[in-house]
């Protein structure tokens, strides 16, 4: 990014303003305003008079609740790590394009069209004690007794990738294609074997992307919320955080406390993202230089 | 450097689907040279660089270094040194990281690799450059680089693939020279490709010109110059007029009087052209003469119709009377509208065979 000279600075900044206005807006309405909101919601409880900790203090010691906090890492955290692995490694083999390849990206992407509870209910249908999938399985005699994949924690997981895998390929597969193959090329020519380029050179110019994609899947798994009521066990197993907030927001109307466990998932989800930068600099401080000057 | 290769020897032909872009493209050249792939862009040359690197796979063909067949191996294990366009430096390496990348690789000690990269970086005139970044480069000072990463690993050859064209004008003389000289005094074997003749030219033992996939002709940068084998050779070496003849008689040493067009243009040539035959006569804009008083065989009215100012000298296009167009270079100052006398001298005159003929593979 150039730096602005003396003199051309006020014009710059005036269409800069312009340009941010729009955004700037939607963020203080749809975004900042509600979480503030919310954030002094969570600290007046219902029962009490005033500013409290109170709907904090029960969260984190009413063992129903806070364990809601491990059910949903234990999701999200696996989730994020299978969905960016299995999509870094399709899009790798697929930087250099391959055959029939719009096809492919166009079924790959399918899903996100189709919205999540389409999906659910697909996956309810095909994953099911008498689905497709158990039917042919079960039929060829590779299974004995049919599996259980839905209403529990694998279900939330399927559910999860089918609904991630697609964007997260998309943006990695953007990402590694427009690294200058002729890079990969020299690191072939300067004795490295494919293994060594994808680790030592293609890795760490990955790398931001990558941390951009563990972001963004993290967030998301960690919100998960009607994949978990429609495919999981709302109840034990897949309790995640959004479902205890729904709970207190619409079946016992505390919406105070309903905030208060909103609050909390947001920080978490916040410490996620922190962590994945924190990582991302240590990894590769230099990635950061950038391709440099074409 | 002592472990250059003695011999290559090849014969490519590659297509992409049914595109065919090197046609049994074949070479048989000495080690120690400096070779240059010249043809103009989508003539195949770049991919041929490719094939040889290992960067692609050949369709069909064998590439052979000193009687043993390598066409097989991988890039990493052909021990070739290979510099881009594009520099394709690492650039999230220091320049330290990018030249011992390769050492590094080869588990060479830390005291040893250290040594190496210093003593490159002298080698390319850039020393105390290890804790930058490509990004804090500028495009020649990358290309250095870019130069010194490959050089170090004493590769047996060395792939140049069109390591100039991103650099301004007078950078691309400096870097020629640059070139030049580590070529020379590291006793190289180098593969450079251009579609520019004058690099090639000034470079290069061994000049191989191609279009289309299909190797034109391939000779010392002289024989190319000045002996094209046939019109499409000849134009990309400056041959800029063209005149289709009838071949009216041949004398001894090659002399050989063609007429076309109500013109009679004497010179010589190196092909079998009996009287009779269909053939091109060529000369290049530079050596046309201009003025009055001259006289003699090939000697041509003409009228100036437009005039270009380079410098040193004049582009001047002019209509000669017989018809044809003609282009010359010439201190003589004329001006538009002008009638002057051009002759061709006689020995810089070239008969090639009729455009399509002359092309061997």
């Amino acid at each position: 990014m150039r730096r602005a000279r003396v003199g051309e600075r006020s014009e710059l900044d005036a269409m800069a303003m312009v340009c941010v206005l729009p955004s700037l807006l939607y963020v203080l309405v749809m975004f900042v305003y509600p979480f503030l909101y919310g954030i002094y919601m969570s600290l007046r409880p219902a029962k009490l008079l005033g500013f409290s900790l109170a709907n904090y203090i029960v969260f984190f010691t009413d063992e129903w609740q806070y364990r809601t906090v491990w059910i949903t890492f234990g999701i999200a955290v696996p989730n994020t790590i299978v969905v960016v692995s299995f999509a870094l490694l399709l899009a790798y083999g697929m930087r250099r394009g391959i055959w029939l390849e719009r096809t492919i990206t166009t079924i790959l992407v399918l899903p996100i069209s189709l919205g999540v509870i389409l999906l659910a209910e697909g996956i309810l249908g095909f994953y099911g004690a008498r689905g497709w999938f158990h039917q042919i399985l079960l039929g060829l005699g590779v299974l004995k007794e049919p599996l259980v994949l839905t209403h529990n924690y694998i279900g939330v997981m399927l559910s999860l990738f089918m609904q991630q895998f697609p964007f997260c390929f998309l943006m990695l597969l953007g990402y590694v294609s427009g690294i200058d193959p002729s890079i990969e090329n020299s690191a072939r020519t300067l004795g490295a074997g494919p293994w060594t380029v994808f680790y030592k050179v293609m890795l760490p110019l990955m790398a931001p992307g990558i941390a951009i994609a563990f972001a963004l899947v993290f967030v998301m798994s960690f919100g998960v919320f009607p994949s978990a009521i429609l495919l999981g066990q709302p109840a034990g197993a897949t309790r995640t955080i959004a479902i205890a907030a729904y709970q207190q927001a619409f079946e016992f109307y505390d919406m105070s406390y309903a905030s208060a466990i909103a609050v909390v998932m947001g920080l978490f989800q916040l410490a996620g993202l922190l962590v994945i930068i924190l990582l991302r600099r240590r990894m590769v401080m230099a990635a950061t230089m950038g391709v440099g000057k074409r | 450097m002592k472990d250059t290769i003695e011999s290559l020897r090849f014969r490519i032909t590659k297509r992409f689907g049914t595109k065919t872009v090197l046609k049994d493209f074949g070479l048989e050249v000495r080690g120690r040279q400096f070779i240059t792939f010249l043809g103009p862009s989508g003539c195949g040359k770049s991919t041929a660089l490719n094939i040889l690197a290992g960067l692609i796979p050949a369709t069909d063909g064998d590439v052979w270094i000193d009687g043993e067949r390598i066409d097989h191996l991988p890039p990493e294990k052909r021990g070739f040194g290979m510099v881009f366009q594009n520099y394709a430096l690492f650039p999230h390496m220091t320049v330290y990281s990018n030249i011992a990348f390769g050492l590094q690789l080869q588990r060479r000690p830390a005291a040893e690799i250290r040594e190496r990269v210093g003593q490159m970086l002298d080698l390319v005139q850039l020393p105390g450059f290890e804790e930058r970044y490509p990004s804090q480069l500028s495009g020649g000072q990358q290309q250095r680089i870019a130069i010194a990463r490959a050089l170090v690993l004493h590769p047996r050859l060395l792939l140049l693939d069109e390591p100039l064209s991103n650099l301004d004008a007078k950078l691309r003389i400096e870097m020629r020279a640059e070139i030049k000289r580590l070529h020379t005094n590291l006793g190289l074997t180098s593969i450079y490709v251009t579609h520019d003749q004058t690099e090639a030219l000034s470079l290069s033992d061994w000049v191989v010109v191609m279009r289309d996939g299909i190797l034109m002709q391939a000779g010392t940068a002289q024989e190319i110059h000045d002996q094209p084998r046939n019109v499409f050779v000849a134009d990309f070496m400056g041959f800029r007029n063209f005149f289709p003849v009838q071949v009216a008689s041949v004398g001894p040493e090659g002399v050989v009087e063609g007429t076309g067009n109500g013109m009679r243009i004497r010179g010589r040539t190196r092909h079998a052209l009996g009287p009779g035959a269909a053939a091109v006569a060529a000369i290049r804009p530079d050596d046309v003469q201009v003025g009055e008083h001259l006289g003699g065989p090939n000697a041509f009215h003409g009228k100036v119709d437009i005039v270009e100012y380079l410098g040193r000298e004049n582009e001047v296009i002019l209509t000669l009377e017989a018809g044809p167009r003609l282009w010359v270079h010439t201190p003589e100052r004329v001006v538009p509208g002008e009638s002057v006398m051009v002759v061709f001298p006689p020995e810089k005159v070239i008969f090639l065979p009729p455009d399509g003929e002359g092309v061997s593979a």
